[in-house]
């Protein structure tokens, strides 16, 4: 197409092609340099974890792997018990997610489709947990879970967190969509509001499920704090936690260290990769 | 019994659990622990009320001033993260190709559990890990830096960590404000002449306000109740130069079983904190016209 245009047109048609690569150029530039520094220390890790041989730390720093294998993440499982952290992972991260989504929904529905006294107080309060210093809660949490005896369980680690403002609104949200007449036929029907609730709402609202299900998951997984405070046995540790008590007891051990790393990481990475629209497509609605 | 009493009942039975669990875990800690701040307790024996014995011992106490100094300091990573977030949104707010793939490296440190990234940034600091070696290699220093050891400079590479692993969520939060920027706008004001610098400055950042606003006071609370870096990177050390305040009250409260002076510590950042949320609502509100 250029070449039949008058000559003049033509060199600022080229012009142009040629400033907007130049920027793309610097453009692409810009992101890989910053994309090196979200990613490389992570990079070392994986290629620390996986070389067999040659010195650890290296003068210019390693970009590959030296003698390849799987030796170092085999000396984890013979070092620590990561079975066990595994477990305790999975087992901390699904009776969150369940009871998350159990609570948030429950509460969630009467605040979204019921009229009765008292309503506007209860939502008050939720909001109101959103603004309190929730941060410094984990002081007098570690009180009451061990005044109820459930210091060093699953319960203690996982009970304190399930109900949320951020769930219960994300799924009154969702039932406020469900339209009126199906609760109205189901009501006709003889349907209890449990049974309105159980069949129409929650198969009605499975992407809110979905989402709240991922984000859920994500923060259980990779919860440390609380578990590392709540938990005092090893064989009950997590993995967020297991990992520290293996880079204090075998800090010489570089590289076992970082395959426990990357052992830790690479299941909820793997989530993430595939559910990733649910992070990065910036939660609309939350932000407004 | 009624169908609006029936009705009644069973609203509050469906919230039943939610409002057991936020007042357990939510309103509770508050209560109770802002009675602790006033009392000698240590899990065992019964509290002792002993007025404002805490907070004196507080303010005598060197490690807790240094301590509130560097959660004070930590504020700097606030403007930091911010504008490297909004540069980083106004990057990856297009639709060129891989611009996927450059989201997700920049999120990857927000879904990874920051026991690991203390791990991974151990190795990083060392004195002869890979960001010394980089920075010998460019000829941009001579001698290895004691990132984690030196007690002058510990607390800014702890920090550098929080920006590091925060970057990318506040980089979706403003892309998600970006993204409700109307377009014709811009298109307006290139037919104006504005040129990119201009259009950013008097369009993007006005615009933009509500989610600045948003940002700065949501990593302005992180930051000044930043302390899980420290617990797993330094663990307050070297010479207790990067204690901050919650790390201290961490210390006293989980480690050694003095509630009162934990609780007391963290009901001074609590204070600290709301000042904080109201003079950005109170200064930084877009003027309403």
């Amino acid at each position: 197409m250029e070449k039949t245009l008058p000559m003049p047109l033509a060199a600022t048609a080229k012009k142009i092609n040629m400033n907007k690569l130049a920027k793309h150029t610097l453009h692409y530039l810009v992101l890989t340099l910053l994309a090196v520094i979200t990613v490389y220390p992570f990079w070392w890790t994986l290629v620390t974890a996986l070389s067999t041989s040659g010195d650890v730390f290296t003068y210019p720093p390693r970009m590959w792997p030296e003698n390849p294998g799987l030796d170092n993440f085999i000396e984890v499982f013979k070092t620590i018990d990561v079975i066990a952290f595994y477990k305790n992972s999975i087992i901390i991260s699904v009776l969150t997610v369940a009871g998350t989504l159990l609570v948030c929904s429950m509460a969630a529905y009467p605040l979204a489709r019921m009229q009765f006294p008292g309503r506007n107080i209860v939502f008050g309060a939720i909001l109101a947990t959103m603004i309190l210093p929730s941060e410094v809660n984990f002081l007098v949490n570690f009180i009451t879970v061990s005044k109820l005896g459930m210091g060093d369980t699953y319960t203690g680690v996982v009970l304190p967190g399930l109900a949320g403002a951020v769930g219960i609104f994300l799924m009154k949200q969702a039932f406020e969509a469900v339209p009126n007449d199906l609760v109205d036929a189901a009501r006709v029907d003889g349907a209890t509001e449990w049974q309105i609730f159980w069949h129409i709402m929650l198969p009605l609202a499975r992407p809110a499920l979905a989402a709240l299900t991922i984000l859920t998951l994500v923060a259980a997984w990779n919860q440390y704090i609380w578990p590392s405070i709540v938990m005092a046995s090893p064989d009950k540790f997590p993995l967020s936690v297991g990992v520290l008590y293996l880079s204090g007891a075998f800090s010489f051990k570089i590289r076992v260290v970082a395959a426990g790393a990357v052992l830790t990481v690479l299941p909820i990475l793997m989530v993430f990769l595939f559910t990733q629209r649910y992070f990065l497509r910036g939660f609309d609605g939350a932000v407004k | 019994m009624s169908a609006s009493k029936k009705n009644t009942l069973q609203a509050w039975l469906f919230l039943t659990p939610a409002l057991l669990l936020l007042m357990a875990f939510s309103f509770w800690p508050v209560g109770f622990g802002s009675y602790l701040a006033f009392t000698q307790y240590n899990l065992i024996d019964a509290p002792v009320w002993v007025g404002l014995d805490n907070f004196r011992e507080l303010f005598e106490d060197e490690l807790f001033i240094s301590a509130l100094q560097n959660s004070a300091l930590y504020l700097l990573v606030v403007p930091a993260i911010q504008v490297l977030a909004i540069l980083l949104a106004v990057l990856v707010n297009n639709q060129l190709p891989g611009i996927k793939f450059y989201r997700a490296a920049y999120y990857l440190p927000v879904v990874t559990t920051v026991s690991v990234i203390g791990v991974i940034w151990n190795f990083m600091y060392t004195d002869d890990g890979a960001l010394n070696a980089v920075l010998r290699w460019l000829h941009v220093i001579n001698e290895p830096i004691g990132w984690l050891s030196d007690d002058r400079i510990a607390l800014f590479s702890v920090m550098f960590v929080t920006i590091w692993r925060g970057l990318g969520w506040y980089m979706v939060l403003y892309l998600a404000g970006l993204q409700s920027v109307p377009q014709d706008v811009y298109e307006a004001a290139v037919l104006d002449g504005a040129n990119a610098w201009q259009r950013f400055w008097k369009i993007t950042v006005p615009l933009l306000m509500p989610t600045i606003l948003l940002c700065s006071v949501m990593s302005m609370l992180a930051a000044v109740k930043c302390f899980e870096e420290v617990q797993i990177m330094t663990k307050g050390g070297p010479m207790q130069s990067t204690y901050t305040a919650l790390f201290y009250a961490y210390e006293f409260g989980i480690k050694s079983l003095n509630f009162g002076r934990a609780l007391a510590a963290s009901l001074v950042m609590s204070v600290f904190c709301v000042a904080l949320a109201w003079l950005n609502f109170r200064y930084l509100q877009p003027r309403k016209k």
